[in-house]
């Protein structure tokens, strides 16, 4: 168990992506058969344990020490698993915080499913005996069903891939025809058998993306355009007895949208935008700040459901039954989709139309023009172009909409991480009320460059007025200016809005702070 | 019992000897336990302490005036008899033995119990009153053992040959416990210095402490550090300090690390759980050791060291001393 235990220790205090990257790997290579299958099922969320209630948890601690004693202790640690692989009373005779290495994951796993869910708090017990500390919280958070050592699915099939020099779209083609703890992929990853073959298996295929439009104008002969919905780009795979739903970074998201997953029973493999149907605009497609009420949900209640209906509009189809239309134009494809609407689900699948526009100085008429809370952009698709992964320079382009932009003004700042933890990089920033207090709207920590980032981390040692931890409040006179996709309203700030994407456009060292933007100004700006 | 000792914020005061324990005020007459700024205060008119702790006062805050008392050598104070025994906390770390009307106290100042090669290890001495710190007085902190800390050291930094290892290190003590403790597990190689250690770990050479090839960091260009280790106190990990460094994994040696939050919160990316007070069971055993009439608590989590004295039968109560900063040093 150690390894393991060490590998989540890691990952949690390693913050780059890369670095994360080498610890799976390393782990990937390292660990023995059929360790290392189960903990990779753990890291993409395949690892589906009988889980044990954290109030069981509660109860076995509190009947092996003093509960005044855990009260203390739950309230300096904060989380439950980790003050219980704390406090845990090791064995007499034995010395404290030593894995015994008698338990190896693949043990653990074992009894953990053999277990009943009332003799489950019994064999954890058991099992806590033999574990240090790491190994306990490890346990723990495999028992109660949650890692939550921040990466995703696709982050740690990434790993996988580079521990064993294979390409990561491979894995993802095989990954849904194996299942944990995944000892033919292993096999297949170290040369001792062929690659499983995925037929007949909903796997993931890479997205086709875009690059953002630089040129002044493309010729709508060549291009097709169409609305860039500001939804989450979706892929549904179809074999006609399963359905599954990934997003852009792989991860299978069927379980957050059930009712999408149900309406789909066709074999084939389409990418489209999701979003959910706002009442106020009249069924159509809502802002994303109403989207964001469904994400990284894993169970929704029937009232999630209907409170916040979901659907899909569809841009593209990839396969259809077990014909792969990949390779053909655009123009074909799009053909193939229209003709397949009419089969599908009409209250959860809807077509992304074209837009129609004699040319490209009307089409930027359009786009200056569109005021739906769902638009994104507009997108530029060559006619002629095939769907490959990935970012394919002058095949699709994304014209996002000219962002909204604010005067703020820099109130407070903190420390950024990784290469950046010596500099004050993120900052939040507020507007005027009307009674002349700043209130805060929004934070950023992009769009400046290196020298500009330079500045405004002398400007915060400068200019601090007070500390609160980490974090530095500053002399209130810098204005910056801040472009955002949109504003919504929201708890989260005290002026009650909340911006999407804020960067730092520029710093305006020539206005004074009095002259930056109002909450009620700002307010006007939500759709 | 025991009437000639009195607790007050500002410190522990010895009426029949007018002398003050660690005192956080100046004071005419000091006895002070170890070199820790909490601890050992400057301005006072004399103090006593042990040669090494005199030392390193003398390097804070100047030359003062002190009688150096050596380890089981007996003074004695208006009637009182005062004794300084090995605390193991750090070097010259003393706890303070007074014995006064057939009552003896025992002040233990900050100490733990396991090996530090720095410094001589704790002695308990069985006592009527027992005025205990109490640091990290809390079950969850459990000390793990020193060698399998500095082997993730180790093993991080070999892993990583292009980039550096930075320790933030308490600047006394810690660091130079740390820089033993890796050159006992045969690490032999330069360590790099912050300028803030240097002068203290000069005084702990001269004082007889072997550390083996120390440079400053300051200066030597970012290349050559790579692969090696660098020892800095605690504020300068995230500070622009440490930008010259090549690519440094930031690692914390602290009792604190144990809590993966407090280590997340400073950014801390190997936390070394290597702590110079006692844990939880350290606590607990030495009070038990001792077995004194009546346990007193200076500084830490004291409530729950509290509740843990009266489930099991011991008489205790919990100072409440100011100044006293835990935070940084663990």
């Amino acid at each position: 168990m150690r390894p393991f235990s060490q590998l989540l220790d890691a990952l949690v205090y390693t913050r780059s992506r890369n670095g994360k990257l080498a610890l799976i790997a390393a782990y990937l290579r390292a660990a023995p058969d059929p360790d290392r299958g189960w903990a990779l099922a753990a890291l993409t969320g395949n690892l589906d344990l009988k889980a044990v209630k954290s109030s069981a948890i509660g109860e076995m601690i509190r009947a092996r020490v003093d509960p005044v004693l855990y009260e203390m202790s739950r309230d300096y640690v904060g989380d439950l698993a980790e003050t219980v692989a704390l406090l845990w009373p090791t064995p007499p005779g034995e010395p404290p915080d030593l894995d015994d290495g008698t338990l190896t994951l693949a043990t653990v796993v074992d009894r953990l499913h053999a277990t009943s869910r009332a003799a489950a708090p019994d064999a954890l017990a058991q099992m806590m005996d033999h574990l240090d500390a790491s190994g306990r919280f490890a346990l723990l958070k495999l028992a109660t069903g949650g890692l939550r050592v921040g990466i995703s699915a696709r982050l740690a099939k990434t790993g996988f891939a580079q521990a064993f020099g294979l390409n990561v779209d491979d894995v993802e083609q095989v990954w849904h025809a194996l299942s944990p703890p995944y000892t033919a992929l292993f096999d297949w990853a170290e040369g001792r058998a062929a690659r499983p073959d995925p037929a007949g298996t909903p796997f993931f295929r890479p997205f086709m993306l875009a690059h953002p439009l630089e040129a002044d104008s493309v010729d709508l002969a060549d291009y097709a355009a169409e609305w860039k919905w500001d939804g989450i780009r979706i892929q549904i795979v179809g074999t006609g007895s399963e359905t599954r739903l990934y997003s852009r970074a792989g991860d299978d998201i069927s379980a957050s949208f059930p009712e999408i997953a149900a309406a789909f029973t066709g074999h084939a493999v389409l990418d489209g935008e999701l979003l959910v149907r706002g009442e106020f605009q009249g069924g159509e497609a809502a802002s994303f700040n109403a989207l964001q009420q469904r994400l990284g949900r894993k169970l929704v209640s029937a009232r999630m459901q209907a409170d916040y209906p979901a659907f899909v509009r569809l841009y593209d189809l990839l396969l259809e039954g077990d014909e792969d239309l990949r390779a053909l134009p655009w123009a074909q494809r799009r053909a193939r989709l229209e003709a397949t609407m009419p089969h599908l689900d009409a209250s959860r699948f809807d077509l992304s139309a074209i837009i129609d526009a004699p040319d490209f100085d009307a089409l930027a008429d359009i786009r200056a023009g569109a005021r739906d809370a769902a638009i994104e952009g507009v997108m530029l698709k060559r006619r002629d172009s095939p769907y490959v992964a990935g970012r394919k320079a002058a095949l699709w382009y994304k014209w996002k909409r000219d962002p909204l932009t604010a005067d703020c003004v820099m109130m407070y700042a903190q420390r950024g991480h990784g290469k950046r933890s010596s500099f004050y990089s993120d900052y939040t920033f507020g507007c005027w009320t009307a009674d002349g207090e700043l209130h805060p709207v929004g934070k950023a920590y992009s769009g400046f460059t290196d020298e500009e980032l330079k500045w405004l981390d002398r400007f915060v040692r400068q200019n601090t007025v007070a500390r609160f931890g980490p974090v530095r409040e500053v002399e209130k006179t810098l204005v910056l200016e801040v472009a955002f996709d949109s504003i919504h309203d929201s708890k989260r700030h005290k002026s009650g809005l909340a911006m999407r994407f804020p960067r730092i456009a520029r710093i305006r060292r020539d206005k004074p702070a009095a002259e930056a933007d109002t909450v009620e100004g700002l307010r006007k700006l939500v759709r | 019992m025991a009437h000639w000792i009195e607790p007050h914020p500002t410190g522990i005061y010895v009426r029949p000897a007018d002398a003050w324990i660690d005192p956080s005020v100046p004071r005419e007459r000091a006895l002070v336990t170890h070199g820790h700024a909490d601890h050992a205060r400057g301005g006072h008119g004399h103090v006593w302490a042990t040669r090494e702790t005199l030392a390193i006062m003398a390097l804070r805050y100047g030359t003062a005036s002190g009688t150096p008392v050596g380890y089981g050598e007996e003074i004695r104070l208006g009637g009182v008899t005062i004794r300084y025994v090995p605390a193991g906390h750090v070097l010259g770390s003393a706890q303070i033995v007074l014995t006064h009307a057939g009552e003896r106290v025992v002040v233990t100042g900050d100490y733990k119990r396991r090996p530090d090669p720095t410094c001589l290890p704790f002695e308990p001495v069985p006592c009527d009153i027992f005025v205990t710190e109490a640091t990290f007085g809390l079950p969850v902190f459990r000390h793990p053992d020193t060698g399998s800390e500095i082997d993730r050291l180790l093993a991080a930094l070999h892993a990583n040959p292009d980039r550096s290892v930075l320790v933030g290190a308490y600047a006394l003590g810690k660091a130079q416990r740390v820089i033993c403790e890796l050159r006992a597990r045969g690490h032999h190689d330069p360590i790099y210095l912050h300028g803030a250690m240097e002068r203290m770990c000069n005084l702990y050479v001269e004082l007889g402490v072997e550390m083996g090839d120390l440079r400053p960091a300051t200066g030597v260009a970012a290349k050559d550090m790579r692969g090696a280790i660098i020892v800095a106190p605690p504020s300068a990990l995230n500070d622009r300090w440490s930008r010259r460094l090549p690519d440094p994994i930031t690692a914390m040696a602290s009792g604190w690390m144990r809590v993966r939050q407090r280590a997340r919160q400073k950014n801390v990316e190997l936390p070394l759980i290597l702590s110079d007070h006692a844990d939880w069971d350290e606590l607990t055993d030495t009070i038990r050791e001792v077995a004194p009439t009546e346990t007193w608590i200076t500084h830490g989590r004291e409530e729950a060291l509290l509740h843990w004295c009266m489930t099991h039968q011991i008489r205790a109560r919990a100072l409440a001393l100011v100044g006293r900063d835990d935070e940084e040093e663990g």
